[in-house]
């Protein structure tokens, strides 16, 4: 498989009890282990919301989806809201496609989410 | 709302739909529980989540990914099990299609539903289900190459989708899945004339059951495929009696 995406994802957290992973680049199949690391390091004891950050997102196929899914279960395991900005209309389309908005809150900036998540 | 530079990913996906819609069927297939039905993904399902891969070497094919797939997509309907029925969209297996299948159940029963073509482009295609199929998710079609050979992969994210189906799962289910798209794929690999042995690895992703779906029974395909079989009778006797019939 293509190794292009492999890289480290940045994590900061913004706010007490919210961390945010950014997107960048591109998401697919080969991003599982840097989309991992990036929530491992996300998802801190007192971590109530993990924030996607989608405004540098370039490329993302279906396995990359997949993976969102995924990541999505280990959120709510841990009892975290997971939640997203800088979609592109295009991104935001396919939340809507794949309805993976109905389980992910969609929000216009990086403001609004970390509002929706405090 | 941003403004990103570019979605080179775009062709590949479907357009939003909120519904499937059907307008032509292959012959033999039948357009029974997919049009207006809702497209679901795992998240909408029911039962444990699972991961499963399906990976076959194509040894000895001299074939790039790109051209595996495209063969893939060709003959897709071809290396399905026999009693199982693929009916390919007209248009081929492009984004936004959406295909009729036909499941062999136990005791002769077939189960009618479809698929929608979620994405596709030369390196992989994702069918994604509706409402009343056996599960709520996706399967992504692949190739890629690996130390100098190519591989055909196929990956389901999924649960099943109501608890008759996750029961059904639970108890043969799975191991009926996985003989489906083993025999898949040592179809392809046999057609292109490789070789190696198929490997299968499962990955309960969540053990948690959503018992707020429970209700996605309603939708069910199998009783529905079971209850339009058991009408057909009926509706053979109506014929001559319906408007302009």
């Amino acid at each position: 498989m293509t190794d292009t995406t492999i890289r480290r994802l940045e994590v900061r957290a913004p706010s007490p009890g919210c961390s945010v992973i950014e997107l960048a680049g591109e998401v697919t199949g080969a991003s599982e282990a840097a989309l991992s690391d990036a929530y491992d390091r996300a998802a801190t004891p007192g971590t109530r919301a993990v924030v996607l950050d989608f405004g540098s997102l370039e490329y993302m196929n279906s396995s990359g989806i997949g993976l969102l899914v995924t990541l999505l279960v280990r959120a709510n395991r841990n009892h975290q809201r997971m939640l997203a900005f800088g979609l592109s209309e295009h991104y935001r389309q396919i939340f809507e496609l794949t309805r993976l908005d109905e389980a992910i809150a969609i929000h216009e900036t990086e403001d609004a989410a970390l509002a929706a998540a405090a | 709302m941003t403004s990103q530079p570019d979605n080179r990913d775009a062709a590949a996906w479907a357009q939003p739909v909120d519904r499937l819609k059907v307008s032509d069927v292959a012959p033999g297939g039948r357009n029974i529980n997919i049009s207006g039905r809702r497209q679901t993904s795992p998240i909408q399902g029911f039962g444990r989540m699972w991961q499963k891969t399906y990976r076959a070497p194509l040894g000895g094919v001299d074939k790039t990914p790109q051209q595996v797939i495209e063969v893939w997509k060709q003959h897709f309907p071809e290396f399905w099990p026999k009693g199982n029925s693929f009916f390919a969209p007209l248009a081929g297996i492009a984004p936004g299609e959406v295909a009729a299948l036909d499941l062999a159940m136990p005791g002769g029963l077939k189960l009618s539903t479809g698929v929608l073509v979620l994405y596709a482009d030369d390196e992989s295609f994702t069918l994604m289900t509706p409402q009343g199929h056996m599960f709520a998710g996706w399967i992504t079609f692949s190739a890629f190459a690996e130390d100098g050979v190519t591989f055909a992969q196929a990956q389901v994210l999924m649960r099943a989708s109501d608890p008759m189906y996750e029961l059904g799962m639970t108890f043969g289910g799975h191991g009926k899945e996985d003989l489906h798209w083993t025999h898949t794929l040592r179809s392809l690999q046999t057609h292109l004339g490789g070789e190696g042995e198929i490997t299968t690895q499962s990955v309960c992703v969540d053990r948690g059951r959503q018992w707020s779906k429970a209700t996605n029974i309603w939708h069910n395909a199998g009783i529905r495929s079971g209850i339009y079989m058991t009408a057909a009778p009926i509706r053979m006797f109506a014929r001559p009696f319906r408007r302009g019939g």
